[in-house]
């Protein structure tokens, strides 16, 4: 079974964003990029299916900028197979559902593994969409992922606990966080990835219309906390929590 | 052209997330006119069906009534939402249930859904976090139908009495491909994390699971919930939906008390819109006293137990 693993290039999610003084977005200009984590979380849960000889073919695929390359060559240095890079800017994510859904029924993949969230736009949507957009089965928030032979059990966390689904294949999966930790790309796995191929696809030979629904008219940064008051100790807490602050019974 | 809200519920009971997405569809209506409905669909929902007439300022509560909604499945409920003619705007709760539902029932009108708005500004420009809460964009869709899920604590609940809606059923028409194996839900002893009024939340510093029943009796002495940050939960110390932050909940008690938490921005993102917030960590330097109002320096080993016994 072929599957594919849509990843993203995003501000890595430990650098504090700054919104730009002219409130259009937030500045990426000098700012550490890293692949999603939630991504690196799909690449890995993908490369253990195959080393489980349930999958033959891991392909990856990337929808931005020039440097989307870097990202792919990351996740094939931990063990995917080939990528695919589709040219574009700043999709939205029923655009890049669109692109996703395209490439999966040209690869004729069986499964699709993605990130629940990127971390910049924090959406949650595109594998949702997508798995509208081809009527395949979806499990959102996955944390366990058993690939039978026609079909996934896929334990999905949700607010109340968790949730065990049945899942016939072709699927689209989103994980979570605690589905897997993904592995560091080894030094030899480094060097070995420079000759794995990828391929660039225009996004209009995908026949996507990507034509923008939603503007951003500003950006701005939240309204900052007033300074707090540190307390030497419980009792001045509590009498801080009943008296001051007044969120406590007496 | 109406407003349509979508009820979440389990076991027959209405959940208070609905009451914020129906606050924000109120907010919606003042620009657009026209009803606020509600969709109430599932298995067996008369009892929540009764109960969503009864929130104030819903017109019909609509209901889809089937064993392939049971689980609440993004192809079964987002397809029925597709479904649905003559509304403008649906509205969801930014729960694990409305974020799985929305996008689906999006992509299937080919509209961009817009995830987790905080303020409504007219109809069709809203705004939203972005970067874990580190930026607020304002946005402005162009769709003619407006899909959006609604960060529940940023709208306050509507009332859940002195409505007299009417109700209709609607026809049920889509499949679901995926099937419940089972639940494995928490067993819930205490308030629920999203509307508690107190919640007392621990992290890698409470160093196992057994700790957090310290965290619990403390709880219990001020009525709240307890949470956890993502290490916690990593750790196995408690279960995932205890998870409070950018990919867990999002929480805005009375009162936030953080107990061996650093305070990292995805952490921080599900907590900082809590009305106090007070912070216990052996580390001065931790980033969570940036954010709190007050702020306690101890070994939370000493400073809880003593804590319990001031309460
Ligand atoms: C994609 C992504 C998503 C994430 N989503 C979330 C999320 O939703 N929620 C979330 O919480 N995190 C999330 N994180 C993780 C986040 O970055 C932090 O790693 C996490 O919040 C740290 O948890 P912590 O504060 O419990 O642990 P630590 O950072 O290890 O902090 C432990 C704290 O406990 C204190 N401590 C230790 N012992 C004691 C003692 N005896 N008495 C008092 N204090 C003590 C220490 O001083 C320290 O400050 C996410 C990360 C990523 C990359
Ligand atoms: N530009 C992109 N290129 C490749 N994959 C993407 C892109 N945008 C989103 N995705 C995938 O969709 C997931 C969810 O993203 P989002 O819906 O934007 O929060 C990510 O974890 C990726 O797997």
């Amino acid at each position: 079974m072929k599957i594919l693993v849509p990843v993203k290039r995003v501000v890595d999610a430990y650098v504090k964003v700054r919104v730009k003084a002219d409130n259009s977005g937030v500045e990426t200009n000098n700012v550490k990029m890293s692949m999603n984590p939630f991504c690196e979380i799909a690449v890995e849960a993908a490369i253990r299916l195959k080393e489980a000889g349930k999958v033959d073919d891991i392909i990856l695929v990337s929808i931005g900028g020039k440097q989307a390359v870097e990202t792919l060559r990351t996740g094939l240095a931990m063990g995917a197979d080939r990528a695919i890079h589709i040219e574009a800017t700043d999709l939205e994510p029923l655009a890049v559902a669109k692109a996703l859904h395209a490439i999966a029924t040209k690869e004729e993949v069986g499964l699709v593994i993605m990130g629940k969230q990127a971390v910049d736009n924090d959406h949650n949507q595109t594998g949702q969409m997508l798995a509208a957009l081809t009527d395949w089965s979806l499990a959102t928030f996955c944390s366990g992922v058993d690939v039978g032979d026609d079909t996934v059990e896929a334990t999905r966390e949700i607010d109340g606990g968790l949730q065990v689904l049945s899942v016939p294949l072709p699927a689209v999966l989103t994980v979570d966080l605690r589905l897997n930790e993904p592995r560091y790309a080894s030094l030899p796995n480094i060097m070995k990835a420079r000759k794995k191929p990828i391929d660039t696809v225009a996004l209009a030979d995908l026949g996507v219309d990507d034509t923008p629904r939603v503007r951003t008219v500003r950006v701005e940064e939240p309204p900052a906390r007033a300074a707090g008051v540190v307390v030497d100790s419980v009792a001045a807490l509590v009498d801080k929590l009943q008296n001051e602050a007044k969120v406590i019974g007496q | 052209m109406s407003i349509l809200i979508i009820a979440e519920h389990a076991e027959g009971v209405l959940k208070p997330s609905t009451l914020n997405a129906v606050a924000a569809g109120v907010e919606i209506q003042s620009h657009t006119g026209g009803d606020l409905d509600v969709l109430v669909a599932g298995h067996e929902i008369a009892p929540v069906a009764s109960q969503a007439q009864a929130i104030q300022g819903v017109a019909t509560v609509l209901t889809a009534d089937s064993p392939a909604y049971g689980f609440g499945g993004a192809a079964s409920i987002g397809g029925l939402i597709a479904n649905l003619a003559g509304y403008s705007h649906v509205l969801a709760p930014a729960t694990s249930y409305g974020k799985n539902i929305i996008p689906f029932a999006a992509a299937k009108q080919d509209v961009q859904a817009i995830s987790d708005i905080t303020a409504v500004r007219d109809a069709k420009t809203f705004v939203r976090p972005i970067y874990a809460g580190n930026a607020f964009a304002t946005v402005e869709t162009s769709d003619a139908i407006v899909l959006v899920t609604v960060r529940t604590t940023a709208f306050e609940a509507v009332a859940d009495t002195g409505g007299s809606a009417a109700m209709r059923a609607v026809d049920v028409m889509t499949a679901e491909p995926t099937t419940l194996l089972r639940n494995e839900l928490t067993k819930l002893e205490r308030p629920e994390l999203t509307s508690a009024r107190v919640v007392v939340s621990g992290g890698r510093g409470m160093q196992n699971g057994e700790n957090f029943a310290m965290l619990e009796r403390v709880a219990d002495k001020l009525g709240g919930a307890v949470g956890a940050s993502r290490a916690a939960v990593d750790a196995g110390y408690v279960t995932n939906d205890y998870q409070v932050g950018q990919t867990g909940k999002v929480v805005a008690p009375e009162l936030y008390l953080a107990v061996g938490i650093s305070g990292a921005i995805q952490h921080l993102a599900g907590m900082k819109d809590s009305k106090v917030i007070a912070a216990i960590n052996k580390d001065a330097d931790a980033p969570i006293f940036q954010v709190a109002d007050y702020g306690l320096v101890a070994d939370l080993f000493t400073a809880i137990p003593e804590l319990e016994e001031t309460l």
